[in-house]
């Protein structure tokens, strides 16, 4: 082999000489090391032993502008003499700290990180994605900070010129400091001892997370943080619906704040996907005029019907929540009611009444709000409807959906009393309108015609309707209907077809 | 992050875990060598994220100098691309979706492989330096011999493991990071051939793109030369071997991948793996150039569609169509939405019906609408 140990520690001092790029200890460990060898022999001669005062020299009249450094593509091992450039985490104009990931390559099934060694600005990336990249050849420019230069003076002062390693060592008070020219540059620009610093790297090495967190303690000042630092996102968790009697199988994600960083810097996206679609709608619906109606329904009567049902249900492998009873007594109201199952033209020429009640349902999933439909329900049973109400929330949080699920309504409930709230102003979806927001269900006292209070379970509803075609009285005859079905849901026997 | 104190805490905290609920594998005394160089562990989890998490995790935190790990572990059925594939190219998604079956990525290079309980996965985990592939294999191999000497088995160049010569029962990859690096590979044992060729298949045509091809090859289960191997004799001969060549017990650790104080910071993990910006969004980019057939009226219509998928999401859009088939206005917004939004069936469902709701409601206006998006929401 033809570096041993002191040349190896002379070549690292050459290294962080900023002279060379390629990895040298990596020659040692190679086993074929056929290319590199030939290449760099020649640069390891005897010149290179007697360097110590002539590398002080240097040092000293360092540059004063910033040095560009070619980084070069260390040795990936068995080997390889190529690899493909697959992605580039960085740019030219970046920043970036030593190992920090730099760019994704791959060769022969092993995809590799390569990370940086330097901290500096990246100046130019030599490869784009999917060109062919060759071990020792020029990766990227680093633009290395002129103080660098300074810095690397003091550590050769400090440090004696034997213990190299990797790493710099620092011998101060019988205690081995462990840390990179850059993080002794930090140090020193900070006026801080690196003794009085807890290094938590590996063998106790001082990070620059070290020095900037050893900084916030004297100043009590907030820094920027590290490229990579960030606060950990508060975990997403699908909460269990409350245990309200409405039992709605949906996972209702917690409103989760995105990672900030220390600086707060405003974050700007385009606006996509399911939010392009929210924009679509609303922009549409409010050239509708609302105007909106609200009542209380007592559904003490429905609450106990349901506890009966349920176990009925469940046999047939079915869930059963209240929604199935609210669409179907919405349904039965639209037939005494047509017109809030219409649809206005856009010249508000002609009004056309559906003939299928296509009531649609306000789900919520992690993308957002969608909006699928029980088709015809005036020809389908509770049952039925609770068949496929199972059928959509399952399809809904998978996100798989189609096309005939999400149009077609005519009509749409809301059950936002599952997430929480009472009174509610519901936006209508066009070509429908009308809408209703259900709120949450809720113990409260009322009296009874016998003048005794009693333990009623409360909902209250919310209609929006377009004023255009509907008004105040029809909605609340209409509201009235769908009311007294649910209050006293025997009633819904007589008019069921 | 790397921090001397927090690693060798977690790792202490690792180890009184672990030997409080170590599960012996094998009739020795339950003790765990600290000084030994080598460690085996056993994920008790099927979940393809968390296993893959489990990895990350120990890639990203465990100091391998003194010590090497194999990590052996098995999934219920999923679906497993290279780090720079394609799934579109790879696999059959709308048959993935019917079938319950997972789609992951994983972060080493190489092809898709198809995982469920018949098959099993061995990672080597070692320092950057020691990162070695043919050993590993060969290690396999010999254990595969000294259970069952007469199976025809052998390494080829291509990291590939082949019974009979010509039946592929092993694939490989690998991660090299900055000071440590894993190679892990499959080993069928049971799997499912039936699934696995159809999965595997994808029917998506006129897809261009630079991304990483798999190399498909002719498979067979390791069961199916001798009915007596089962993945658990598979995963011991292996572990034996390794204890062997690295002088340490035959002990093999279990390790939960949802234990958080054990693997601290491991759901961050598992949650990345899941995310669609991972999955689908890490796909190099790729352009769709295919001619849909719409059968309309008794008569077909043939729409060429062209796009450009860039991080999963469509960067350019064209749908060629007759003149005034669809009001140009409705025509226009519907490029304009597709645009920028992910190359994804659930949100372009989403973009289309809710478009659907702004424009004139005319059922012949509304029936050519559905036709044309349901086909192109058949290509994602």
């Amino acid at each position: 082999m033809l570096f041993s140990g002191s040349s190896k520690k002379i070549i690292s001092k050459f290294y962080s000489f900023e002279l060379l790029e390629v990895c040298i200890h990596r020659v040692r460990s190679c086993s074929s090391i056929r290319f590199i060898k030939s290449k760099y022999v020649c640069v390891f001669d005897k010149s290179a032993l007697k360097f110590s005062h002539q590398q002080r020299l240097f040092r000293t009249s360092a540059v004063s502008c910033g040095q560009i450094v070619q980084f070069k593509l260390s040795d990936i091992g068995e080997g390889i003499t190529e690899v493909t450039v697959k992605e580039w985490y960085i740019k030219e104009g970046d920043t970036v700290s030593q190992f920090d990931s730099i760019c994704e390559v791959q060769s022969d099934k092993a995809s590799v990180t390569i990370t940086s060694r330097y901290d500096g600005v990246i100046r130019k990336l030599h490869y784009s994605i999917d060109d062919i990249a060759f071990v020792g050849k020029p990766l990227v420019d680093i633009e290395i900070d002129a103080s660098k230069g300074v810095a690397s003076e003091e550590d050769v002062v400090e440090t004696p010129p034997m213990s190299h390693e990797e790493h710099t060592h620092q011998e101060i008070k019988g205690h081995k400091t462990l840390a990179t020219p850059a993080v002794r540059r930090l140090a020193m620009e900070n006026n801080i001892k690196l003794s009085e610093v807890v290094g938590t790297g590996k063998d106790n090495r001082i990070l620059k997370e070290d020095i900037l967190n050893y900084l916030a303690k004297q100043t009590g000042a907030i820094l920027p943080p590290s490229p990579k630092a960030e606060i950990a996102p508060p975990q997403r968790k699908a909460e269990a619906v409350p245990a309200a009697p409405k039992d709605k199988a949906r996972k209702i994600p917690v409103p989760v704040s995105r990672p900030i960083a220390f600086a707060g810097k405003d974050k700007t996206e385009p606006v996509t996907g399911f939010q392009k679609a929210m924009v679509k709608t609303m922009s549409a619906a409010l050239k509708i005029p609302h105007f909106g109606y609200s009542d209380e329904i007592d559904l003490t009567q429905l609450v106990q019907l349901r506890e009966e049902l349920k176990p009925l249900a469940e046999i047939r492998g079915v869930k059963l929540s209240f929604m199935p009873f609210f669409i179907k007594a919405a349904s039965l109201g639209l037939l005494q009611y047509p017109i809030l199952n219409a649809s206005l033209d856009e010249n508000c020429q002609n009004v056309t009444y559906k003939a299928s009640h296509n009531i649609g349902v306000a789900m919520d999933t992690e993308q957002g709000l969608i909006v699928p439909n029980v088709k015809n329900v005036q020809v389908c049973s509770v049952f039925d409807i609770a068949v496929e109400l199972n059928r959509l929330q399952s399809l809904g949080s998978a996100g798989q959906l189609g096309t005939s699920d999400l149009t077609g309504g005519t009509f749409t409930l809301s059950n936002i009393g599952t997430i929480g709230g009472t009174y509610a102003k519901p936006v209508i979806l066009p070509p429908e309108v009308a809408i209703g927001a259900l709120g949450k269900i809720q113990a409260l006292p009322r009296f009874n015609s016998k003048g005794e209070v009693f333990k009623a379970q409360i909902m209250n509803v919310s209609w929006s309707a377009d004023h255009r075609i509907i008004d105040g009285a029809t909605m609340a005859r209409f509201s009235n209907l769908w009311k007294s079905y649910l209050e006293n849901p025997a009633s819904m026997l007589l008019d069921l077809k | 992050m790397r921090c001397a104190v927090f690693k060798n805490m977690v790792l202490q905290s690792l180890k009184n875990c672990l030997w409080l609920s170590c599960v012996l594998r094998t009739p020795k005394a339950c003790f765990w060598s600290t000084a030994s160089g080598g460690l085996i562990i056993q994920s008790v989890s099927n979940d393809v994220y968390q296993n893959l998490a489990v990895e990350d995790w120990i890639h990203d935190h465990m100091d391998l100098e003194k010590q090497q790990v194999l990590f052996l572990w098995r999934n219920s059925p999923a679906v497993v691309i290279g780090r720079h594939q394609n799934p579109w190219q790879e696999c059959n998604l709308r048959l993935l979706r019917q079938k319950n079956i997972k789609l992951a990525r994983r972060r080493s290079g190489g092809g898709t492989v198809y995982h469920d309980l018949g098959n099993v996965n061995l990672t080597f985990f070692t320092t950057r330096k020691k990162y070695e592939r043919m050993e590993n294999l060969k290690l396999v191999v010999k254990a595969l011999k000294a259970l069952r000497p007469q199976l025809d088995v052998h390494v080829t160049d291509r990291y590939d493991i082949l019974l009979d010569r010509q039946y592929k029962i092993s694939g490989t990859a690998a991660k090299l990071g900055r000071t440590s690096a894993y190679h892990h590979c499959t080993l069928l044992c049971n799997a499912d051939k039936f699934v696995l060729s159809s999965v595997l298949k994808s029917p998506f045509k006129g897809l261009k793109s630079n991304a990483t091809p798999s190399v498909p090859a002719l498979v067979k289960n390791l069961f199916e030369e001798d009915p007596s191997l089962t993945s658990e004799m598979l995963l011991d001969a292996i572990a034996k071997e390794y204890a062997v060549q690295h002088q340490i017990d035959h002990h093999i650790t279990l390790i939960n991948p949802a234990d958080e104080t054990l693997l601290p910071g491991i759901s961050d993990k598992t949650n990345e793996l899941q995310t669609w910006e991972w999955v689908y969004g890490k796909t190099p980019k790729f352009s769709v150039s295919t001619c849909l057939n719409m059968v309309y009226k008794d008569s077909i219509l043939d729409v060429k569609v062209n796009m450009d998928v860039k991080h999963g999401r469509i960067e350019v859009c064209n749908i060629d169509l007759p003149e005034q088939w669809l009001p140009p206005g409705l025509y226009s917004e519907l490029v304009k939405s597709l645009t920028g939004s992910k190359f994804c069936p659930n949100e372009t469902t989403t973009l289309v019906t809710t478009l659907l709701r702004v424009c004139p409601q005319d059922d012949e206006l509304h029936t050519r609408w559905s036709l044309l998006c349901e086909n192109i929401i058949r290509l994602m």
